[in-house]
């Protein structure tokens, strides 16, 4: 951890206080049409998101050791047939990775028709995403497979509900960022949608790791 | 960036008029900063009245206790025993010992002290409060369900907390509760953690710099950090341990189990021992989450009260994260005992015992910043003091245990309990105390009194000497913890008249913590009024109204000019230089 501070430190050092880095606020009307919350840096909300993932980092690691520790323990451990579908699901979670990048360079460029059509077709891919893991989730009860058959079927079950309890909070993050009425905010729907994008990728990228776990190490 | 952005420094906000944005789901990081300490404070006195049930029942196992004082009246079970013993130490590790010290001085006095008008995040920062109080009233229902609180103490080992109700009273629907309160609880510490660190990180005033930070932000920092790297671990092994309670999953209820006669068919292959690591992993960074708030207050109130600089503050810095790192690597030596390999218990053993050398230097800078201090004792100082007395003394006994050969021994013994009371229960709680009566008049305005304040720090101080001291004796004499009556136990016989003079000690102690009661509730009516800098300090929540303004600085930023502990200046025109002080007003010395 001191490592993760001194790099702290160099961040803060160069952009320090209100003079350096862009703040953000809703205040420039000058009235109480804000969000009524004294302005801080955007900067701040890039640390918190970093922050936010560090801490969903160490619950899923702790759920990995604990995946890694379970299978060399005990003889019950039985490799369950991951269904097909997972595969279909992690395309389109990748290609909603590139969708959500190319609505935020939309958004940048200011034209926000076709930041909606993406950002709507990443919505979709989502959904869709969710539904395919549902569908996993039925063919294996369909197997006979459930939560409580054994080990790896109850490290499936958890690992793809926890995994998908989180990106259903990044599909209504989506949605807010999609209809809030950003005038009255502290920060503008742009940095807002990137905020969203740092979360959406690292959803892909933890799912691959979740993926790769559940195939390789059943 | 975007046309949108632009700066809102000078803009002043106003507070929220109607009583329920005001005092209940306010956002003002000072109101919620207040709800967490007398949460805590709720809390406190709920944990003491447990422990007040428990030292009876250990000294006179048979009494008939009176229906005022024990629901229904009668005689205590040994299982209600171990119920107490779970509630207590819940209640006091989670509501109290995490919540005070970081939630509720830190959400008060760390905005200020960086210069900032409220948290990073206020919504979610009240989010944070309102959650930890649904935590506790879930924590809190399991009095009140059939079977009551669980037994399996404030650790829930499996397969005990795994079974249900099979297993004993309470392992129902109180340890059902018990699960899912602490679940709650750690998801209010991980959205409190991510507040405290971005606003120390992005929010600080022009010119406080990490340098020039106060020893009470830096230690609020780490352990910050702390919790929200253990929490997510606790909350893990929370919903695993859920799982195996009620959806018939078997990650740490192992097969072959016999329950008073009846075999556990359902479950196999599980792992007990599972649980601990993860609990553990959490559960050493939590002692740090304790303690190293009064760390940092400690060294703030040592040196304004000995008017001097904090000796080596870099020194501090570094003790104070190599104290954080390292605590996430010794979370083995609560396992000695469990089956874990002699050669993890020595790596283990050796990362334990390397704590201590922090931990030392961070005692001799605290005597180093009082040496040659002109020392002012009073009860802020006085708890700082104890503090540091208490640090040396249940740090001391932590080099015994965190030996394997040793801990064979001691392990489960009162030394243990003594051991863990002192450094984290009433070490961290002399923290709470000082920082209590150090930001009183900050917080609400007035003074607490004096008087009344010496009189409750030399029966507290005294007080918990005498219950904790004479438990290493106990506990090296061979006397079991947990165990609800030891009657009849040969050996243990000769033990009962430390046993009741135990508990004499305790019921005068907590007695005397109504001192501290009445003081707070008799100062924040009547007490003299709070000047806006009473102690002559130095930092920045002393340059503003006591209490502070709605948005801390009237919609100013403070600069900051200097370090946090400029006190005993030569040549200045104080003894002291407040950090926001513009270097032309600050004497001759600039």
């Amino acid at each position: 951890m001191p490592g993760t501070l001194t790099d702290d430190i160099e961040i803060i050092e160069a952009g320090h206080g209100r003079g350096g880095g862009v703040p953000a606020g809703g205040d420039d009307d000058g009235g109480d049409g804000g969000s009524g919350l004294p302005a801080i840096p955007r900067r701040a909300y890039f640390t918190a998101m970093q922050l936010g993932l560090a801490g969903i980092v160490m619950f899923f690691m702790a759920l990995t050791s604990s995946f890694l520790v379970r299978k060399g323990l005990g003889t019950d451990w039985v490799a369950i047939a991951l269904p097909p579908v997972l595969w279909f699901n992690s395309l389109v979670l990748l290609v909603s990775s590139a969708t959500i990048q190319a609505a935020g360079r939309r958004l940048e460029a200011g034209d926000a028709q076709s930041f909606r059509y993406w950002w709507g077709l990443t919505i979709a891919l989502g959904l869709l995403f969710l539904s395919g893991q549902v569908i996993a989730w039925r063919q294996l009860a369909a197997q006979g497979v459930f939560l409580s058959s054994n080990p790896d079927s109850s490290f499936f079950y958890l690992l793809t509900a926890a995994h998908g309890l989180h990106l259903a909070g990044g599909i209504l993050a989506l949605l807010y960022v999609a209809f809030r009425p950003w005038r009255r905010s502290r920060i503008t729907q742009a940095t807002a949608a990137a905020l969203a994008g740092i979360y959406w990728h690292f959803m892909d990228g933890l799912w691959l790791f979740l993926l790769a776990l559940l195939y390789l190490g059943r | 960036m975007v046309a949108h952005d632009s700066g809102g420094g000078g803009h002043q906000h106003h507070p929220p008029s109607g009583f329920i944005r005001k005092w209940i789901f306010s956002v003002d990081h000072k109101v919620i900063g207040i709800q967490y300490y007398f949460l805590a404070l709720f809390s406190v006195f709920l944990g003491m009245g447990l422990s007040v049930l428990m030292r009876i029942h250990l000294v006179w196992p048979n009494a008939q206790l009176p229906s005022w004082l024990w629901p229904g009246g009668g005689q205590m079970t040994s299982e209600e025993y171990l119920a107490l013993m779970t509630m207590h130490g819940s209640i006091m590790v989670f509501m109290v010992l995490t919540t005070a010290p970081q939630s509720g001085f830190g959400n008060f006095i760390l905005p200020i002290q960086i210069g900032a008008a409220d948290m990073a995040f206020p919504v979610l920062n009240m989010l944070s409060f309102w959650v930890t109080f649904l935590s506790l009233m879930v924590l809190g229902a399991a009095f009140f369900v059939e079977g009551g609180p669980p037994i399996s103490g404030w650790t829930a080992y499996p397969p005990l907390s795994a079974l249900g109700e099979i297993a004993g009273p309470g392992q129902g629907a109180g340890q059902t509760l018990w699960v899912v309160g602490v679940g709650i609880f750690c998801i209010a510490a991980l959205l409190g953690a991510l507040n405290f660190i971005t606003t120390t990180l992005d929010l600080r005033a022009k010119g406080m710099t990490l340098s020039r930070m106060p020893l009470t932000v830096w230690a609020w920092l780490i352990t910050a950090i702390l919790s929200l790297l253990s929490f997510g671990v606790l909350l893990a092994a929370c919903i695993l341990l859920l799982l195996d309670r009620t959806a018939g999953t078997s990650f740490f209820i192992p097969g072959g189990l016999v329950l008073t006669d009846t075999p556990v068919t359902d479950h196999k292959g599980g792992s007990p021992l599972l649980w601990q690591h993860l609990f553990w992993f959490f559960g050493h960074p939590e002692v740090y989450i304790a303690i190293l708030p009064g760390m940092g207050v400690a060294s703030h109130i040592l040196s304004t009260f000995a008017r001097k600089p904090v000796f080596g503050y870099k020194a501090m810095v570094a003790a104070m994260s190599s104290i954080g790192f390292l605590g996430f690597m010794v979370w083995g030596h609560h396992m000695f005992m469990s089956g874990l390999s002699p050669y993890s218990a020595f790596a283990f053993s050796l990362l334990t015992m390397a704590i201590g050398v922090p931990s030392a230097i961070k005692t001799f800078n605290w005597l180093g910043t009082l040496w040659g201090g002109k020392i002012q004792f009073n009860t802020s100082m006085l708890f700082a003091l104890g503090f540091v007395s208490l640090f040396v003394t249940g740090g001391l006994s932590g080099l015994f245990l965190a030996q394997p050969s040793i801990d064979l021994y001691m392990h489960d013994t009162y030394f243990v309990v003594a051991h863990f009371h002192l450094i984290m229960g009433v070490a961290a709680i002399f923290g709470i105390f000082t920082a209590s009566y150090f930001w009183f008049p900050k917080m609400f305005g007035r003074m607490l009194n004096e008087t009344i304040g010496k009189i409750h720090f030399w029966i507290t101080f005294a007080g918990v000497y005498a219950i904790f001291m004479p438990m290493h004796f106990l506990g090296l004499a061979g006397h079991p913890r947990r165990y609800a009556d030891t009657t009849g136990v040969n050996y243990l016989g000769p033990l009962d008249e430390v046993h009741y003079f135990i508990t004499i000690a305790a019921l005068i102690t907590i007695a005397a913590q109504f001192l501290f009661v009445i003081n707070f509730f008799y100062s924040l009516k009547a007490g003299q009024k709070a000047s806006e800098n009473p102690w002559n300090a130095t930092t920045l929540e002393w340059s503003v109204a006591s209490p502070p303004p709605f948005d801390n600085f009237g919609g100013q930023e403070p600069v900051v000019y200097r370090g946090a502990y400029e006190y005993g200046v030569p040549d200045a025109a104080d003894d002291y230089v407040p950090q926001h002080l513009a270097p032309a007003k600050a004497g001759k010395a600039h």
